[in-house]
């Protein structure tokens, strides 16, 4: 059997995909996380309780309305970025203009609030999901087996990642959205309605959390804790890959993720830290991130 | 000609801080108005108060029938007034197209795409590039370009020519003077009283957030000395 630095090949490559899946949620998330920090200049931290309500609600739509996963892959986003929105709007939009540390310290409330409630109901062991039945079982590479719904979370999230992606690089939307990035008081000099964008943004945020939560579903179970879990690597992707840089969370998403597989397979022990030894150096070496323009 | 723009007895806070203490000027429509003054005096203040630009104000500003203060800064513009800040605000994350494009049309009667890019040609070779990555006078030309679209007959234009060389001072007049042909009605901060003097109608002297003089075109050869003493040159 093939082996690589005296890993058999079948292990290594199902590292490496557990990685990929991982990066997955890491690049969703974390795309969500700096497009918000970017227009509102708030560090999300409930960020991980949207992700978690996102696979609760796809949870009750299956088991209270009979919704199936393709239904809640499209219901459940929505229903969060509509929460999302009350959230800007009725929390968020008064402390706008004050120190970081007010979104900070609200969203972490925000987030413990969420989970608590949940935790109360459905307590912290999980409830299983079922994979789709469109998507289950698996088809052979030839090398490895591969487990088709995890091809298919790798396949979603880039198609998300990428969509986002085009649509804030290359659409005059998204050109709008990077100018109020830069000076949200010309834009809506310009007769922008930015504080509606604002809102819109940090409701799509919240849905891009949702979907990830959806996806992640039938893989972890559905937990109140499983965003609690998630977010604080989230946030070192987002700091190596550099705050507010979109192409820089999706790529620094799905790199750490790698790296965190790879760690698993030649140092079990460092895998769980590896990713803030790497934030760690990235903000000896860069502090602004790989991506980071420095201000 | 009637007034396009009316301000009586506008103050202005930036934050806590009382920048303008009762301004009080018009613009009759289709002329160059000049806000002269010294650095501080409130001249941009103005311009920020007539926009809502993160600026608190009270008073009045009409413009036509529309009285301005009360609205939200986004439907400001939607009256017809556009402006050119200072700073001229190009985004360094959006290519010279794109800084060009963002301006939403906002009324019928703009410039198209093409007659501000014969305007400025320099603009149409660069379009690609990041807009910061402009010459000064290019990103000026940029930050006027971009407003022509809209569709505003009131222009505020601040310092226009601050930093630029007198080849491009002196091209800028010109596309002053084009648009005021064109029939745009241009509110215009300076502190370069040479050039505000060859462009403009008349002139308003500005000095701790108020309008202390008026001098009208006409009057310009018996009203020069007063406004130098203002200006100290």
């Amino acid at each position: 059997m093939t082996e690589i630095f005296g890993v058999p090949m079948p292990v290594l490559l199902g590292q490496i995909l557990i990685g990929l899946i991982n990066g997955s949620f890491y690049a969703v998330l974390s795309l969500g996380l700096a497009l918000i920090f970017g227009l509102l200049n708030i560090i999300n931290f409930a960020h991980g309780a949207l992700y978690m309500l996102g696979a609760f609600v796809a949870y009750w739509l299956l088991n209270l309305l009979g919704i199936p996963y393709w239904g809640a892959l499209l219901l459940a986003p929505l229903a969060v970025g509509v929460f999302g929105v009350l959230l800007e709007r009725v929390l968020l939009k008064p402390i706008a203009g004050l120190d970081h540390l007010y979104g900070l310290l609200l969203t972490f409330g925000l987030a413990l609030i969420l989970e608590g409630v949940l935790r109360d109901g459905y307590g912290s062991t999980g409830m299983p999901y079922a994979i789709p039945d469109g998507l289950k079982g698996g088809f052979n590479l030839g090398f490895m087996f591969m487990p088709t719904y995890r091809a298919w979370v790798i396949v979603a999230s880039l198609a998300v990642c990428l969509g986002t992606w085009l649509l804030v690089e290359k659409t005059p939307l998204g050109a709008r959205l990077r100018a109020a990035t830069e000076n949200p008081t010309l834009v809506r000099a310009f007769g922008i309605n930015v504080p509606l964008m604002i809102t819109l943004t940090f409701g799509f945020g919240a849905a891009l959390a949702a979907f990830a939560g959806v996806l992640a579903a039938p893989i972890y179970a559905v937990n109140p804790t499983m965003g609690a879990n998630l977010i604080i690597v989230v946030f070192a992707v987002v700091v190596i890959g550099g705050m507010g840089s979109i192409l820089g969370a999706i790529t620094t998403g799905f790199m750490l993720g790698l790296i965190e597989g790879l760690t698993k397979v030649y140092y079990p022990e460092g895998s769980a830290m590896v990713v803030f030894v790497i934030m760690a150096i990235v903000l000896l070496v860069k502090p602004a991130g790989l991506f980071g323009k420095a201000s | 000609m009637p007034d396009l723009l009316t301000i009586r007895d506008l103050h202005a806070w930036y934050g806590e801080s009382h920048v303008l203490h009762g301004v009080t000027l018009s613009v009759p429509e289709g002329q160059v108005v000049t806000l002269l003054g010294r650095n501080g005096a409130g001249k941009t203040s103005t311009l920020r108060a007539i926009m809502g630009a993160g600026i608190t104000r009270k008073g009045s500003v009409q413009l036509g029938d529309s009285e301005l203060s009360s609205l939200a800064p986004h439907r400001i513009p939607r009256l017809g007034v556009a402006w050119c800040p200072e700073e001229r605000g190009i985004f360094a994350s959006l290519s010279v197209a794109e800084n060009l494009a963002l301006p939403p049309v906002l009324l019928a009667g703009g410039m198209s795409t093409e007659e501000v890019l014969d305007l400025f040609p320099r603009l149409r070779e660069k379009a690609g590039g990041q807009g910061t990555k402009l010459s000064g006078g290019e990103q000026q030309m940029l930050a006027i370009g971009r407003i022509l679209r809209t569709g505003a007959r009131l222009l505020l234009l601040d310092e226009p020519t601050e930093g630029l060389a007198p080849v491009i001072v002196q091209q800028i007049g010109q596309i002053i003077s084009v648009l005021r042909e064109r029939g745009f009605t241009i509110l215009l901060v300076e502190q370069n009283f040479k050039f505000a003097s060859r462009l403009a109608d008349r002139h308003y002297v500005v000095e701790h957030g108020q309008v202390v003089d008026c001098v009208e075109r006409a009057d310009l050869a018996a009203g020069r000395g007063r406004l130098e003493t203002y200006l100290g040159v």
